[in-house]
């Protein structure tokens, strides 16, 4: 391990110290937070008695379906814009301020009008992710060194064979940046609005367990999600790296 | 970039805004009356939300909590982005965490944040800080750490001190990226300060979206979110356009 990884270690265990100190000390009370022992306590017991296990697998599905729609609405959007110029130049404005603009804002509307299912959850994580996918794709598509698509014009490669085997591993690297935001957005859009308002998955479980004073469920479900998608988000960024790597571009 | 001017570039936004006002007509014709409100109706309910008593009192609250929240998160994240791209240990071993709380669901940490603060104007503040802090403490590093070497030097010849070095080299060659973030950064803490109210609260722009389902008042909703859109959208274009101008303007100032 490098020194600075030491360090950040060091700087996470000491915080968990203090929280622990400051909880058993009284100085946060128990109302407030449990000692960080007993949340970890509770996490195994709570994944042990298997009660949590709908509501993890269907927030799960859900993201997955999100994140699976998106990527390929994503990829079949952007492929489509990269060859109409005067489309994607009117819709730039739309990608430069998109995530400026509250999506979360439009959940109320989808319950009214689709009802309080999975439907409207998926179509937030959803508008939540396409967007940085379309925006990546169309990135690595204009990097896509020029020569790579002579050469599949002389050896006469089919537009098919030439996208499959030329451009989309040439756009490789940025669609797989996009593909990590589009993780990280589906799981915020899914989870956020199961908490706003839902009626089951892993965000809801929170919400009904702050709204009873259940601390003991609260918290440990807090850190599930919180060690889930920081675990994810680095497998993702690794990922991205080597492939940048064997490109060369970092 | 498209590279387009800014005369090509408010003409796509005006097609743009049409053509959404278009579709949403179509979808209302295709939908009908009972899901979906028309472009006509939501705006003339939004004149009579407007114009109702307890209206100024949501925007109030909303915009108030708002404003602490922006005020914080840029004196807070200047601090912090001024230190970890200063001293270069503290960055490599922070930046990190900083990047990995952007990436997760801030929004289960609401509830830690409403058991530490109560419901209430400082949960609402906290939780927008949250979102709104990360973008500018990571431009604000990113920066200050790029700064060129031999700006730095120049202080140095002159003997400038510790807060000198600061106010006339670093935080001037810095303002381009340092606004960058600040953009980010307002449009993330509005984000949050709603999030906050839609999930707990008792006043405010979110707090009316929810009671909005409550009553399956179906115009309230569209209207509300009219307005959020609509000012978010406003005031992120506007500091975009700031934003493409300072950069310009410091790549003419390099080279000349």
């Amino acid at each position: 391990m490098s020194r600075t990884a030491i360090l950040r270690f060091a700087v996470i265990v000491g915080g968990i110290a203090v929280l622990e100190a400051l909880c058993l000390a009284g100085v946060i009370d128990k109302i407030t937070m449990q000692p960080p022992h007993l949340i970890v306590r509770d996490l195994w017991r709570l994944l042990v008695s298997g009660r949590m296990n709908a509501a993890i697998v269907k927030t799960l599905a859900n993201t997955l379906l999100a994140l699976g729609l998106a990527v390929g609405a994503g990829l079949i959007v952007a492929a489509l814009l990269h060859r109409r110029r005067a489309v994607r130049d009117t819709l730039d404005p739309l990608f430069a301020t998109y995530y400026a603009v509250p999506v979360f804002a439009f959940y109320p509307f989808f319950i009214v009008v689709f009802g309080l299912g999975d439907l409207p959850q998926i179509l937030i994580a959803f508008m939540l992710a396409v967007v940085a996918v379309i925006v990546n794709t169309l990135n690595g598509l204009d990097r896509v060194p020029p020569v790579l698509l002579k050469t599949a014009r002389v050896m006469r490669l089919a537009p098919a064979a030439a996208a499959w085997r030329l451009t989309l591993p040439a756009a490789g690297p940025h669609i797989v940046t996009g593909v990590k935001l589009a993780v990280a957005y589906a799981f915020i859009g899914i989870i956020g609005s199961e908490f706003i308002l839902s009626r089951g998955g892993i965000g809801y479980e929170i919400s009904f367990a702050y709204n009873n004073f259940d601390n003991a469920t609260m918290y440990p479900l807090i850190v599930l999600i919180l060690l889930a998608s920081i675990a994810i988000n680095s497998m993702l960024t690794r990922w991205e790296r080597t492939l940048l790597a064997r490109r060369g571009i970092r | 970039m498209s590279g387009a001017g800014s005369a090509q570039r408010a003409r796509n936004g005006v097609i743009l805004v049409v053509a959404l006002l278009a579709a949403w007509q179509v979808v209302y014709w295709l939908i009908g009356s009972d899901a979906l409100a028309s472009p006509m109706e939501t705006a003339r309910y939004t004149l009579t939300l407007v114009r109702r008593d307890d209206f100024p009192l949501h925007v109030y609250d909303t915009m108030r909590a708002f404003a602490i929240a922006f005020a914080v998160s840029v004196v807070m994240g200047l601090a912090i982005g001024f230190w970890l791209g200063y001293n270069r240990l503290s960055g490599d071993v922070f930046e990190p965490m900083f990047v990995t709380i952007y990436a997760i669901p801030k929004l289960t940490l609401y509830p830690i944040l409403l058991l530490a603060f109560g419901l209430g104007l400082s949960a609402k503040v906290g939780f927008g800080v949250l979102h709104g802090v990360i973008p500018i403490v990571l431009f604000t590093a990113s920066a200050v750490r790029n700064t060129r070497p031999i700006l730095i030097k120049t202080g140095r010849v002159m003997k400038l001190s510790g807060m000198q070095t600061v106010r006339w080299i670093l935080f001037p060659s810095a303002i381009p990226e340092i606004f960058t973030g600040l953009r980010v950064g307002f449009s993330l803490t509005l984000i949050g300060c709603l999030l906050a109210e839609m999930f707990a609260s008792q006043r405010g722009l979110g707090y009316l979206l929810m009671t909005g389902i409550g009553l399956h008042n179906l115009p309230q909703v569209m209207a509300v979110t009219m307005l959020i859109v609509v000012f978010a959208a406003a005031v992120s274009v506007a500091l975009l356009a700031l934003d493409r101008r300072l950069h310009r303007q410091r790549e003419v100032a390099v080279l000349t």
